[in-house]
């Protein structure tokens, strides 16, 4: 059972302020939906929790299991338990997939994988989210498509199995199937019950696929409304026009 | 047609096996304006004692030979003309020269190795070599360079009709050794030759990889990887001199640097002459910079004289660690000293990858990884 708490947090890029005092618990079991116009700070968010250099902590506190996430290296989010799914993953030359995910395993379990349980694992993982075998030896996300970028940030959800995960648009750039394996993929992630999500999205359309336990709205860098998913059919049909207006 | 017997480019003017034909550079000159002269231990300057202590060895395959032979022989000189004045005094000094030859169609199932391996800094050592491939032949040759001296050295290879020439050549000096070498591949009809040159050790390299084409149809590809560590000087100057048409050429020089006064100059040169439709050529060359105090001077030119090309393009770029890919890998628990060190051997490994020979690519690998352990 994990929680990941956000106190009150503000974030600054470049001396401007994006968060004015974010509050938000996600417990395991749980599926939160951040929702929001552009602009919003909805990925600000999940970059300053990850850790991201370019943002500024300028207030509160990010708690995974009581400890202070921002007392923490990037690394070591990660290892506590953190991930971030990205929503544009960078292509890294010369950096093998399976290179990369044995790397990733290695360091948050502690040990290197068993190379034949690993093999195994990773077979299945792609699979199950139609990526092509071939993946394994190309570049990081080198020339992938917009698909597979996120189809493989999902593989790596399912093989590193954090305590609490935030997808950022993980649903932008996706055509219906994508979006369909994308969805089951987090589903299976969620499916043991063991996990928090927390989804980030400027579209009710993949919450269709991923039921949200929470909606939360997110404008001019806080939260301005919550509720359970019928907020969610609400933004469909009304859109976001009411909260912009409301925060500017 | 040599390098002699046209007007050179703007910035190859000068082609003579007579030293008197070359001043003394005094740094101020576009060909030697990276090089930090007082460092180069009198190669230069005429100063320098010849009485160096450098050893040259050659193991070759069966059906190869290879002879030490005096500088009358008419082989000696055949393709390169030494083009600066460093490479006229080792072309002027040098004692014996090597010519390996590897005859008309064979196909040699091991290496050729030509170790040079430095006994000391007290005076200098001067070399020749010549490796002829003789038509549709197939060969592979490594040069290794180690121990300490201060080198000064010119290499031909011939490659004949059809054939194919591998060479991978490893500075992998003490880190107080002076080398200056020109190395030139004179390519005759589809022939096809692949160099890789990895630059590790010296306190001062200087290495001038050339390539000409005397018929159509030849295929050079140049690759190159330098680790350039603090107070080190490693200077790599590529020329590709078009004068045939529907000829190739391929540079991908690549290197990286860290600590204090650690410099790498990198000047790419491609001329397409007149003659030389149909070609075919693409140079690059990236550095990485690992920390401060360190410095990458990168120039590509390209000179285009017909308008009649398949291809022609260049890059250079030279930049920090990417944040983001930091980023990425330490997001998912990689520790930054992991993450940077695969990025690193990411952005070198590529190119390492291409090194045909097993041996050598381990090694060059491994070499890597230890200047990124440092």
């Amino acid at each position: 059972m994990s929680t990941l708490e956000i106190r009150d947090l503000k974030v600054a890029v470049e001396d401007k302020e994006i968060l004015r005092g974010v509050n938000l618990t996600v417990k395991s079991g749980q599926t939160h939906a951040i929702m929001g116009p552009n602009g919003s700070g909805k990925s600000t968010l999940a970059y300053a929790i990850a850790g991201h250099p370019k943002y500024t902590i300028t207030g509160g506190e990010v708690l995974l299991d009581g400890v202070d996430l921002l007392e923490l290296s990037v690394d070591e989010r990660a290892r506590a338990g953190l991930f971030l799914a990205m929503q544009y993953p960078v292509e890294v030359p010369g950096v093998s997939v399976s290179n990369f995910l044995r790397s990733a395993v290695t360091a948050i379990q502690g040990e290197a994988p068993k190379l034949r349980q690993f093999a195994k694992d990773l077979k299945s993982g792609m699979d199950s989210l139609a990526i092509d075998a071939a993946f394994a030896q190309r570049n990081l996300n080198e020339g992938f498509s917009g698909g597979e970028k996120k189809r493989h940030e999902i593989l790596q959800l399912e093989l590193l199995k954090p305590k609490i995960a935030v997808l950022d648009e993980t649903d932008s750039g996706l055509d219906v199937d994508a979006l369909r394996v994308v969805s089951e993929g987090i589903n299976r992630f969620r499916a043991t019950g063991e996990t928090g999500v927390l989804l980030i999205t400027h579209y009710t359309r993949i919450l269709r696929y991923v039921k949200p336990d929470f909606v939360h709205v997110f404008a001019g860098g806080r939260i301005v409304e919550e509720g359970g998913a019928e907020l969610a059919d609400k933004l469909e049909s009304e859109g976001y026009e009411q909260y912009t207006k409301a925060s500017a | 047609m040599g390098l002699n017997e046209k007007p050179l480019s703007t910035l190859h003017e000068k082609a003579s096996y007579d030293l008197a034909d070359f001043a003394v550079p005094t740094g101020r000159e576009e060909a030697w304006r990276f090089t930090p002269l007082s460092r180069l231990k009198g190669l230069h300057n005429g100063k320098a004692e010849v009485t160096g202590q450098a050893l040259t060895q050659v193991t070759t395959p069966a059906g190869v030979t290879a002879e030490w032979v005096g500088r009358g022989d008419p082989r000696i000189g055949q393709a390169y003309v030494p083009a600066d004045r460093v490479s006229a005094q080792a072309y002027s000094a040098f004692e014996k020269a090597l010519v390996v030859t590897v005859p008309k169609e064979a196909t040699p199932d091991e290496p050729i190795r030509v170790e040079v391996r430095g006994g000391g800094l007290d005076g200098a050592t001067y070399g020749h070599v010549v490796v002829k491939v003789g038509p549709l032949a197939e060969a592979v040759v490594i040069i290794e360079h180690q121990g300490s001296a201060v080198y000064a050295d010119n290499v031909e290879f011939v490659v004949g009709d059809g054939a194919t020439l591998k060479v991978v050549s490893l500075q992998d000096w003490e880190d107080d050794a002076v080398h200056v070498s020109h190395h030139h591949a004179q390519l005759a009809k589809d022939a096809t030759f692949r160099s890789f040159v990895a630059t590790l050790g010296g306190d001062l390299v200087r290495l001038a990889p050339s390539v000409s084409y005397t018929a159509p149809g030849g295929d050079a590809d140049l690759s190159g990887l330098y680790f350039v560590d603090a107070g080190q000087h490693l200077e790599h100057r590529l020329l590709v001199d078009h004068s045939q048409p529907n000829c190739k050429s391929n540079v991908d020089y690549r290197g990286a640097l860290q600590g204090e006064r650690a410099h790498a100059v990198w000047i790419g040169d491609v001329i397409i002459r007149v003659e030389a439709e149909g070609t075919d050529t693409y140079e690059l060359n990236r550095n990485l910079i690992l920390t401060d105090g360190a410095r990458a001077d990168s120039v590509p030119n390209l000179e285009i004289l017909t308008g009649e090309v398949a291809g022609a393009g260049h890059a250079s770029a030279s930049g920090r660690l990417d944040d983001e890919h930091i980023f990425y890998l330490q997001a998912r628990g990689i520790p930054y000293d992991q993450a940077r060190r695969l990025v690193i051997k990411g952005f070198l490994g590529q190119l390492i990858e291409k090194i045909q020979v097993d041996e050598i690519r381990e090694r060059v690998l491994g070499a890597v990884e230890a200047e990124l352990a440092r």
